[in-house]
């Protein structure tokens, strides 16, 4: 187990690129989400189409092809992903602005295929408010976004941040498969580095491994049950 | 009484829900400053009526005509016709994350553009009349169905609407709690509000209504002034139908 205390700069550092790609997808994931959201919901048929043909294609799609998809597709379409090198991110996020950019595919893929179901989660909290609010609403003349801003969405985000809370965990789980897909020294990747190449003995590492997704995971489904509770209260 | 070029005209409108045949090719049309109260057993249409009025219900053919303008479609126009037209809920529909007041006030600020500082007064005022001024800024959940409805009603008129939909406003409510919604909705009836009334309040038809429509399968059937319906209803449908409610 000295591995643990040994290799410790090794796991930090690889715990730190995995909160930067997940902090970095997950709100991608929440605002990409939310359109495709409102387009399924629209009274424009065509843009339900859109919403729904997105939700099909990236829920039922696996995530290593999507992956594949975003590391040599891009690429081949003659892009670096460039638009992500945003001035001010880029200083905390350093990974964003480097010449390989592995790190940048490997967000867009994480982020297409979240955004599907940060979707369906947010669309079964707005499903959870009766259908006579929103009714009312439109009897009163309120427009489709008045009613979505004034009287859905504020009552349907309590019925969607369980669902949310549980797609955003399977997504950092999700995001050990960017070490397979040219990003190099995420918290997976550490696994490969030490076990491989330094000759460390594979159930300490991995045991590490676990403790740094544990380290995100946990809190996180530990605030979404406090802020559960506290619902249940106001209800 | 009725005045002018009606208010709603309703002509040939039909509706299917899948096979059923929802609305049957009816046509109707209310004047201004009309009470139309519209009744017949559950199923036969009556409700989807009233809510094609304002497109809640979306018809198959023939054409709703409000204020002489014919129905919009979907978008701003739409929107703009229904904060013309009040709406009554059965099941009052009150905002619930928002206050009394908050409902009443939504729609002139967002919709009308109002200062909410006035919105907020005429509010106030409207609540008065209904007789829960002191209930504004209490929840919907903290009043009773009676309170509610009257809320619903507060919310629905500070629009200043042309016409109050009312569906089965009574239907949710305790016995003890129907006449303080019927005693709003006949002072406003008084008052020249014009209004269709799917009810089956029999009460409120013979003494607030000007018309009584009665609807069955789908048709309409009967279109008579209350007295002349109650007392000689034409069809065999209308008479088995009074029969079975008032026999009790």
């Amino acid at each position: 187990m000295n591995v643990l205390i040994d290799k410790f700069d090794v796991f930090a550092g690889g715990f730190w690129l995995t909160l930067q790609i997940c902090v970095l997808a997950a709100i991608g994931a929440l605002i990409l989400g939310a359109v495709v959201a409102v387009l399924r919901i629209s009274p424009v048929p065509p843009l339900r189409a859109v919403g729904t043909g997105y939700v099909n294609v990236f829920r039922n799609m696996p995530l290593t092809v999507v992956m594949f998809f975003a590391a040599f597709g891009l690429p081949a379409l003659g892009s670096n992903a460039d638009f992500l090198r945003v001035p001010g991110l880029e200083a905390i996020f350093s990974r964003l602005d480097t010449d390989l950019p592995y790190f940048r595919f490997a967000l867009i893929a994480l982020v297409l295929y979240t955004a599907a179901f940060v979707c369906e989660a947010l669309r079964s909290g707005v499903n959870a408010v009766p259908a006579g609010q929103a009714e009312a609403a439109r009897s009163l003349g309120l427009t489709f976004g008045q009613n979505l801003r004034y009287v859905v969405l504020p009552q349907s985000w309590k019925a969607s941040i369980v669902p949310l809370g549980s797609v955003i965990i399977a997504m950092i789980k999700n995001s050990a498969l960017i070490g397979f897909f040219g990003v190099v020294g995420d918290l997976s990747a550490t696994a490969d580095q030490l076990t491989g190449a330094e000759g460390y003995a594979f159930i300490p590492v991995a045991i590490g491994i676990s403790i740094g997704y544990l380290i995100m995971t946990v809190p996180l489904g530990a605030l979404l049950d406090r802020i559960e509770k506290r619902q249940a209260v106001a209800r | 009484m009725t005045t002018g070029e009606p208010l709603i005209v309703l002509d040939a409108v039909n509706k299917w829900f899948g096979p059923l045949h929802v609305l049957d090719d009816v046509s109707l049309s209310v004047g201004r400053g009309e009470v139309v109260v519209v009744i017949g057993p559950s199923g036969s249409g009556k409700s989807t009526l009233c809510r094609a009025i304002n497109r809640l219900e979306p018809i198959n053919s023939g054409t709703i005509t409000f204020d002489g303008q014919p129905l919009p479609a979907e978008g701003k126009a739409l929107a703009k016709l229904r904060s013309e037209v009040g709406m009554v809920f059965q099941s009052f529909n009150l905002f619930a994350h928002k206050t009394i007041l908050e409902n009443v006030t939504l729609g002139p600020i967002k919709v009308r553009k109002e200062k909410p500082a006035a919105a907020r007064e005429r509010g106030l005022a409207l609540l008065d009349r209904v007789g829960i001024a002191n209930q504004a800024d209490k929840f919907p959940a903290q009043l009773s169905g009676g309170q509610q409805q009257r809320a619903a009603i507060a919310r629905a008129l500070a629009m200043q609407p042309k016409a109050m939909l009312f569906d089965e406003p009574t239907s949710a409510l305790d016995p003890e709690m129907v006449g303080e919604v019927l005693d709003v909705m006949t002072s406003l009836a008084r008052e020249g509000m014009t209004m269709v009334v799917v009810t089956h309040e029999m009460g409120f038809a013979r003494h607030a209504a000007n018309r009584v429509i009665f609807m069955a399968d789908g048709q309409l059937v009967e279109d008579a002034p209350p007295n002349e319906f109650f007392e000689n209803p034409r069809s065999e449908r209308a008479r088995d139908f009074l029969s079975k409610i008032l026999t009790h």
